[in-house]
């Protein structure tokens, strides 16, 4: 048996799970490229069992056993989240999660929104100064005017 | 410690104690009847006692020194140098003690009826009597302590002392405008000089290896080191007693309440400066330079102070320029090499310019206003008044046998020694303080009549007055110190008197020295006739004029001390306001400008930092990956390579 | 090249070819279907490889329960059926990086062990791994079955809306009947 075979397969493996996660946009999606990731690792510790001789016998099979069960809480808990996020979004783009509450979560928008509102107040009450001053001028420049 | 130490130290000791218990009394309650709080009370009797006190210890003094007594503990040790506690005193600082504590007292009893409603006569209670009450007792003990100080910075801790009550003084009226300006020009002008008399005592103290001044009068200095220090006390000493070209606070100062005037213009302020050369005068008689400076300064001082007073028509700042030409007169007596002559002049003036302004504020008191312009005719009014300020003038011209005709006699004669060679100064020195010193007879003779004439001689200008002479407690302080304003000058004559006033140079005689009957004194005589005689004449020409336009157009410029005040504004105050502008405009710009930047460019680049933390999934893990595969990259690398 | 190498290289090509469908496919519920024919060839793999145990339970947790729950999910966020264009971001950076990883590792791999051959163990039936896990792995597993314990609390609390709610209902019980009236 030539062990370079299943260890060039888990790394093409690895390598098509990195590229998953990052190409996909849908959680579900990335979720599944993780998935192959895993898979990638299980391949690898169980080849190692026919080439690395261990202390313990099968010390291989039984991480990948523990690495199965691993997969299965992240799955579980992956997809609870997904759901959540769905649930709350109606969206599962993982590009599209906001990640903090404050104006400098998603800075475009936030800062359109950010400085639209403060020049918006800026100008409001500025033409409200000047409108008051205006109407305090108005009377007492011609109080005088109206004694005489 | 012997008796004559104890006296000496207890001297400073007993008015600052007075002071600071009074600084912690309460300011007298709002609404309360004058006389009736408890806290003036108090007040009214630490401050006589503590004057009282010093004065009884100060005639101890004069009577159980004999001869100049030293004590002094060590109080600091800076490595080589040495700052000592301790006193040192002579018969000229016994004199002057007396002098400051007699002056002290008065001034603390008048203020009692003086600032009793106020000044100005606002019908308020003066609410800070109490502070104004103690201040005079720590100027009192500051002023004490330059006086019997055996050591330049205990010295010199008197004398800042003294520089901050001044400013709190003058500063006591604070509904005048004016006031709180003349004191922080006060302030300012005489911090000037102290600069310099800091640097000088240092220079001195670091030279000697000791800051105890008979250390510094033994020790051998160069005579760089010599001139440069004397040169910088000079300063201090131009500064505290406003010599000519830091003379500018004195007038000003007349912002103050009146007895703060005469504590300053007689006792304590003004003499220190001059008493202090005294004190260091071997120093000075070692350095003709020195000397020379000093008498140029004290000519110029001499004539600017009498003619500025020729044409003022406040009556406290003709009195306050009339101390500006006495204090020439010290000067020059000291330039020309005849501390004993200054140090009588010192004590005859301080008699008699307490007495003159402690009488103009009865004269103020009564006509409410300090212009003479709306005085005159106030002879029969106010008798007692009148006859305390023609003794006072009579002295301050020099009317023999009043105090100031003997005093200004030996300033005279010192001169006239000096200009014949007879002098550590050069001569022509010497010519220079005697002719000015003439000048000055004749100049002071017409602006004292014409003080005398316009207060008190001609029509009432103000017939709605009704002037009366003061109650008995202003009126027992000026009449008590015109016993010394008249006697004073004759006590030259008593050797016992005389004897201790030249201890600066000791083994010589000294009575030779401070008192001459020669055909000379007729020619001060002459001048003095000759100045009261103009001023008579033009008076009597038309009494309700001033006698002062006779000075033609020079009088403007006269009344502004030839405009020195705008000259000095020119080059001193705009450019040092400029370059304070300019500072506090770096200072906001540039400093705060790059500590602002600096932290709005730290939080622009957290926050961009921030951003960048803040990246979504796909970033992210695009990130880590990349760094992940990089990290791997090198290891493999690394490791191919090692 | 014997026949246990023909069988790695054919369930090895079968699995990359279909892990390659899984991050290219447009179709959201055929990138599940191709994941289980992935995962299916993985476990062939296993099998080959003498991990008998390790290869069953792949194929019941991995193919009969992972992507049974991944299809759920997907079934559940609503997905399309049929192509879907916005699945994918820019392609290029991710892949350089997968690109590199993938192939760098192979070619570790392949400088690593060359064209070398060894021999098989013995097969990992379940006596023996039970005797492994239960014998010298047995305090990990104790620690794996808290983690499931925690992942499952977890999973519960994060799908089940009505929790979270019902502590934001007590907190304003008044609004939603006003709102009705």
């Amino acid at each position: 048996m030539r062990p370079v075979i299943p260890y060039v397969t888990a790394a093409l493996l690895f390598g098509l799970g990195v590229y998953g996660v990052l190409r996909r946009r849908n959680a579900v999606l990335v979720l599944m490229a993780v998935e192959l990731m895993l898979n990638a690792v299980n391949l690898i510790l169980i080849t190692a069992d026919t080439t690395a001789r261990a202390l313990l016998p099968q010390g291989g099979q039984v991480f990948a056993l523990f690495v199965i069960v691993l997969a299965a809480a992240e799955i579980g808990v992956g997809l609870a989240i997904v759901l959540q996020l769905y649930r709350m979004r109606a969206s599962v783009a993982v590009d599209e999660v906001p990640l903090a509450d404050g104006p400098a979560t998603e800075p475009i928008p936030a800062g359109v929104t950010g400085s639209g509102r403060v020049a918006g107040s800026g100008r409001v009450a500025g033409s409200g100064r000047v409108a008051g001053g205006a109407g305090d001028a108005g009377p007492g420049a011609q109080r005088p005017e109206g004694e005489r | 410690m012997s008796t004559t130490t104890l006296l000496g130290v207890l001297l400073p000791v007993v008015p600052l104690v007075a002071g600071l218990t009074g600084l912690l009394l309460p300011p007298s309650p709002r609404g309360a009847a004058t006389g009736q709080e408890t806290a003036r009370r108090l007040a009214v009797g630490l401050g006589v006692a503590g004057a009282a006190g010093a004065l009884a210890l100060a005639v101890a003094l004069l009577f159980t020194l004999d001869s100049s007594t030293e004590a002094s503990t060590t109080w600091i040790r800076f490595g080589g140098l040495t700052v000592t506690l301790g006193v040192r005193l002579d018969g000229a600082a016994a004199l002057v003690a007396v002098a400051v504590a007699a002056v002290a007292l008065a001034v603390q009893v008048y203020s009692t009826g003086y600032l009793k409603r106020g000044p100005h006569d606002d019908v308020d209670v003066d609410h800070r009597y109490p502070p104004y009450a103690a201040q005079i007792s720590l100027f009192t003990a500051a002023m004490l302590l330059v006086v019997v100080s055996g050591d330049l910075i205990l010295l010199l801790v008197g004398w800042e002392v003294m520089g901050l009550c001044s400013y709190l003084l003058i500063a006591h009226d604070r509904r005048l405008p004016a006031a709180p300006a003349a004191a922080m020009k006060a302030f300012l002008v005489t911090r000037v000089g102290d600069v310099g008399f800091l640097l000088g005592i240092a220079l001195l103290g670091v030279s000697a290896g000791s800051f105890r001044i008979a250390d510094v009068l033994a020790h051998d200095h160069g005579t760089g080191t010599l001139t440069a220090a004397t040169l910088l006390l000079l300063a201090g000493v131009a500064g505290k007693s406003a010599q000519f070209p830091l003379h500018t606070w004195l007038p000003d100062a007349m912002a103050g309440p009146t007895p703060i005037s005469a504590l300053i213009h007689a006792a304590t302020m003004v003499a220190a400066g001059v008493y202090a050369v005294i004190r260091l005068w071997p120093l000075f008689e070692a350095t003709p330079t020195v000397l020379a400076v000093l008498g140029v300064m004290a000519s110029v001082t001499l004539l600017l102070g009498a003619f500025a007073a020729t044409a003022q028509d406040d009556i406290k700042r003709v009195l306050a320029w009339s101390t500006v030409s006495q204090l020439g007169y010290m000067t020059g007596a000291l330039a020309v090499g005849s501390p004993p002559a200054a140090l009588f002049h010192l004590l005859t003036h301080a008699a008699f310019k307490a007495l003159l302004f402690l009488a103009a504020g009865v004269v103020i008191h009564a006509v409410g206003t300090t212009l003479m312009s709306r005085m005159g005719g106030l002879r029969h009014r106010m008798p007692v008044t009148f006859w305390c300020t023609v003794v006072g003038l009579g002295a301050l011209a020099g009317v023999p046998p009043l105090s100031g005709f003997w005093s200004k006699e030996g300033v005279l004669a010192a001169a006239e020694s000096a200009l014949l060679g007879d002098g550590p100064a050069p001569a022509w020195v010497g010519w220079l303080v005697f002719l000015s010193g003439l000048l000055g007879v004749a100049v002071t003779a017409w602006y004292a009549t014409r003080l005398l004439l316009r207060t008190f001689f001609g029509a009432a200008r103000d017939p709605l007055l009704n002037p009366h002479d003061p109650p008995a407690v202003l009126r027992w302080p000026v009449l008590l110190l015109a016993v010394p304003a008249v006697l004073l000058g004759l006590a030259g004559f008593w050797p016992a008197f005389a004897d201790r006033l030249p201890s600066a140079v000791p083994g010589e005689p000294a009575t030779a020295e401070l008192l001459h009957v020669a055909p000379l004194m007729l020619l001060p005589l002459a001048l003095l006739a000759l100045g009261a005689g103009l001023a008579w004449v033009r008076w009597r020409r038309d009494s309700a004029a001033d006698p002062a336009t006779a000075l033609g157009p020079l009088r403007p410029v006269f009344a502004r001390a030839f405009r020195l005040d705008d000259v000095q504004h020119t080059l001193v105050v705009r450019p040092t306001a400029a370059l304070g502008r300019l500072a506090r405009g770096a200072d906001e710009r540039l400093v705060d400008g790059a500590v602002t930047g600096t932290g709005r460019a730290a939080r622009a680049l957290g926050g961009g930092l921030g951003d960048l933390h803040r990246a979504a999934l796909p970033r992210a893990a695009t990130a880590v990956l990349a760094g992940a595969l990089l990290i791997g990259l090198a290891a493999v690398l690394i490791g191919a390579t090692s | 090249m014997t026949g246990v190498d023909v069988l790695l290289l054919a369930l090895g090509a079968v699995a990359v070819g279909s892990a390659v469908l899984v991050v290219t496919t447009k179709h959201l519920v055929r990138a599940g279907l191709y994941l289980v024919v992935c995962l299916g060839a993985v476990a062939g793999l296993y099998l080959v490889l003498a991990a008998e145990l390790v290869a069953w339970v792949q194929v019941l947790i991995y193919v009969g329960a992972v992507v049974v729950l991944l299809l759920f999910a997907v079934m559940l966020t609503r997905a399309p059926i049929g192509a879907s264009d916005d699945l994918d971001r820019p392609g290029w950076p991710a892949a350089l990086i997968g690109g590199g990883v993938g192939l760098g590792l192979a070619v570790l791999m392949v400088d690593a062990y060359r064209w070398t051959t060894v021999e098989l163990p013995a097969a990992g039936t379940a006596e023996r791994i039970g005797e492994q896990v239960f014998g010298s792995w047995v305090l990990p597993f104790e620690v794996l079955s808290i983690l499931l314990l925690s992942a499952l609390v977890g999973a519960i609390v994060l799908s089940r809306p009505d929790i979270g709610a019902a502590r934001q209902a007590t907190g304003d019980p008044d609004r939603e009947p006003g709102r009705s009236r």
